[in-house]
């Protein structure tokens, strides 16, 4: 009990210090931004603050990882085992909430309105599958990864494989996605080309994980947590103050929200707006006829641009008119099938912006009952997705390795949600005041008189705004403006009419988020490799120091072939991201809970229930993606292979069920586990037996 | 190692809240998704009452089943003698 009572001593002097530490450290990272700002105020030209923000950041991250290394495996793996509720919570956080989090998630809700509260949803709700299923029990389990659990709970080699591969999988397809958000950020803030980017965040990523593993990325997902909280806060306050008067603009915009949706309804009716709308249906028209005419039309196209390029030279036009008389002439389609291509994706771009603004607020708009009926289903069945995803991914559910104890990873689930929440219910908050924004000042602006940030990005990058004046009458139409929904989040600072060290600032907390998930992720893919696969399955007699080797080598291996795969910008980024979630939720979530509340669950019905359940998620996915779909060949077409009308993203909903009815099915078919499993079961069940067994990895 | 009737009783208990608050969870966010458009015409805070739990409700519930599980089983683990170490 001595011996106890000194652990429990360190312990609360250990968290004492690390609070210490880390209020020092806000301390020091608030006045850097205050120096920089009184820099800028002294004429520190912009591109220098963007520089010091990135440098500064990733010195930082440098730091710690250099701090942190070890050579002592339960530090490399778990971060020692002393990771307080509170800390680790923090971490969580940082480690769930990627790039697209940060910087995405107000754009999807500006772009989607109700619909998109989906994934505010199903990205905070899941952490109660996390704390009511999982958490608690792996932490009594405590070994080092999640194919450990199943490894020893199902017996053998093969469940453990299978585990292995799962969490290759979507760990693999999620990585790329922040590799390559890390690589965006660090271009646009340094002007270095996309490819340069990715390795020099890569660089970023590996400093922190290289030599301390989990105990580094631990400790800098702490600091990164700070850093990009910091950052999504001052600007949404700042900007909500204008609109609510309040500093609390989360209980205020409801009002604001009003106002909206009475502005929607005015700018749905709006005369100019309907002219814009009618330019836009007048264009899909001419694009669809082209369409029908293929191949004649081909032909016949050609020679009208051609005949206005001679025509512009023969009457000496304005050097303007016979630029873009060249110019058609170039950017034409090169032969009929390009030709298909480029006219169907003018079509369906014209098509899109002919119709009144989505309102904000109402659930599921559709043209009729059947089409609302078949939004709301894909809403519910994308929220139990996301949901189910989040209980198991495996880069979430290993840091709940890392507590003191089973006390501390409950309370730490609820430091991790609770910090999760705290950017999560702002980002509505955030995308309703841009909105609001846009729609009122500027709508119905001349062009003349634009808000300064709108020139300033529109000059920037067109892919993320971009104002047209289609009918010409010098004034701003709500539907005559393209957005990305990207610029919520980046443009908000300018908005706000804050110091562009904000803007610096913002920058640097999406690079925090950004490489704080890239860590985990990368991390759980090379532990899975070097513990999983070389430890317990190839060499079982390796030394600590060959494991810690093998362990190091293989992360580098994982991280320059994911920075391989997001240098070539891989189609469809953000499917891939939401793909991992449908794919991680059908593969581990059945074995993971029945493992847990099911003793008679055994090895052949979790082996084929999790093969069943990421087996038709992808199948699902492969033959009802475009993307997949044109990779794999398919030729029924989609609307032959749609089951229920539900979207591939949200594929999950089939597998999660199946992977249940396979894993109970077979277990009563075959043999039920020996008692030794029943005692593994029971042992996880309980924070403390007497005489029980010992599964503690070492 | 053999379970005793107090071990069973805590498991039991434990399912129990575990039951009690996955309902909860589920009423929260499928019932009142289900529902959101025939909810359209009910405000709170200005907010559609959908939007509103879709925004902040769901969430706050949600960290409040976290915690409430945790106090809940960290003082059942005290109850029955199954609780580890000494306090922290």
């Amino acid at each position: 009990m001595t011996n106890g009572a000194t652990q429990a001593y360190s312990q609360k002097a250990f968290t004492q210090s690390l609070k210490k530490y880390y209020a020092f450290y806000t301390g020091g990272f608030v006045g850097f931004v205050v120096v920089l700002a009184i820099a800028e105020q002294m004429g520190m030209p912009n591109r220098w603050i963007g520089y010091c923000f990135l440098f500064a950041t990733i010195l930082l991250y440098a730091g710690i990882g250099v701090m942190s290394r070890t050579a002592d495996v339960a530090e490399y793996y778990v971060a020692g085992r002393r990771v307080p509720a509170l800390f680790n919570g923090m971490a969580t956080g940082a480690d769930w909430m990627s790039a697209a989090s940060f910087i995405g998630m107000a754009g999807s809700l500006y772009l989607l309105g109700y619909d998109g509260l989906a994934f505010i949803m199903g990205w905070t709700g899941g952490y109660c599958l996390v704390a009511l299923f999982l958490a608690p029990y792996l932490r009594k389990f405590g070994q080092f990864t999640i194919p450990d659990f199943l490894g020893a709970r199902y017996g053998g080699h093969l469940p453990r494989i299978v585990g292995m591969c799962a969490a290759i999988l979507c760990s693999f397809t999620y990585v790329v996605a922040q590799i390559y958000g890390v690589g965006i950020i660090t271009t646009r803030f340094t002007g270095v080309d996309l490819q340069v980017g990715v390795f020099l965040g890569l660089a970023g990523i590996l400093v922190c994980s290289f030599l301390g593993g989990m105990r580094a990325v631990t400790w800098t997902q702490v600091a990164q947590y700070i850093i990009l909280i910091i950052a999504y806060m001052i600007p949404l306050v700042m900007l909500g103050m204008r609109h609510t008067g309040i500093p609390i603009p989360h209980v205020a915009y409801g009002y604001t929200l009003q106002k909206l949706t009475e502005r929607e309804k005015q700018l749905a009716n709006d005369p100019k707006e309907l002219e814009v709308r009618g330019i836009y249906k007048n264009r899909a028209d001419a694009a669809d006829a082209k369409l029908k005419a293929l191949p004649g039309s081909y032909a016949e196209e050609k020679g009208k641009v051609e005949k206005r390029l001679a025509d512009a030279r023969a009457s000496n036009a304005a050097p303007a008119e016979l630029k873009s008389a060249e110019d058609a002439v170039k950017a034409f389609p090169p032969g009929p099938d390009e030709a298909k291509a480029q006219w169907a994706k003018d079509k369906s771009g014209a098509m899109a912006r002919t119709g009144p603004p989505r309102p904000h607020a109402t659930p599921f708009p559709g043209k009729d009952e059947k089409a609302r009926d078949i939004a709301r289903k894909n809403f519910l069945a994308l929220v139990f997705c996301l949901m189910v995803g989040t209980a198991a991914l495996p880069h979430i559910l290993m840091r709940y390795y890392t507590t003191p104890s089973v006390r501390e990873a409950r309370i730490s689930v609820t430091w991790s949600l609770f910090f999760i929440f705290l950017l999560y219910f702002s980002a509505p908050a955030l995308a309703v005041l841009v909105k609001y924004e846009i729609y009122n000042f500027v709508v119905g602006t001349p062009f003349s008189e634009l808000p300064r940030w709108v020139a300033n990005w529109h000059a920037v990058d067109r892919s993320l705004l971009n104002i047209v004046d289609i009918n010409g009458d010098g004034i701003v139409q709500l539907a005559e403006i393209a957005i990305g929904g990207d610029i919520v989040v980046l443009a908000t600072p300018e908005i706000a009419k804050l110091p562009y060290v904000i803007s610096g600032l913002v920058a640097a907390g999406g690079l925090a988020a950004a490489l704080s998930t890239a860590d985990g992720l990368l991390l759980t893919i090379a532990n899975a490799l070097s513990h999983d696969l070389y430890y317990k399955m190839i060499n079982p007699q390796a030394s600590t120091k060959t494991r810690l080797t093998v362990a190091k080598m293989l992360l580098l291996v994982v991280a320059v072939l994911a920075a391989s795969v997001a240098a070539q910008k891989p189609a469809d980024i953000l499917f891939l991201v939401s793909a991992a979630f449908s794919l991680a939720a059908a593969g581990f979530f059945p074995a993971l809970t029945l493992g847990i509340f099911w003793k008679r669950a055994n090895k052949w019905g979790a082996t084929l229930g999790m093969l069943a359940g990421v087996g038709v998620t992808f199948y699902y996915m492969a033959t009802t993606q475009p993307w997949l779909r044109s990779m794999f060949g398919v030729k029924a077409t989609i609307a032959e292979n749609t089951w229920w009308d539900i979207n591939p993203i949200s594929a999950g909903i089939f597998g999660v069920p199946l992977g249940f009815v396979v894993i109970i099915v077979v277990s009563l078919l075959t043999k039920a586990p020996d008692t030794e499993v029943q005692e593994l079961v029971d042992h996880v069940r309980y924070p403390v037996l007497e005489g029980d067994i010992d599964t503690r990895g070492t | 190692m053999k379970l005793s009737q107090k071990h069973l009783d805590y498991w039991q208990k434990n399912l129990v809240i575990t039951s009690v608050l996955v309902v909860i969870w589920f009423v929260v966010t499928y019932v009142i998704g289900f529902f959101a458009i025939d909810l359209q015409n009910v405000t709170f805070l200005g907010f559609p009452i959908a939007f509103y739990m879709g925004a902040q409700g769901s969430l706050i519930i949600y960290v409040a089943i976290i915690g409430f599980y945790a106090r809940y089983m960290n003082r059942l683990d005290h109850e029955y003698g199954v609780q580890e170490g000494e306090e922290q």
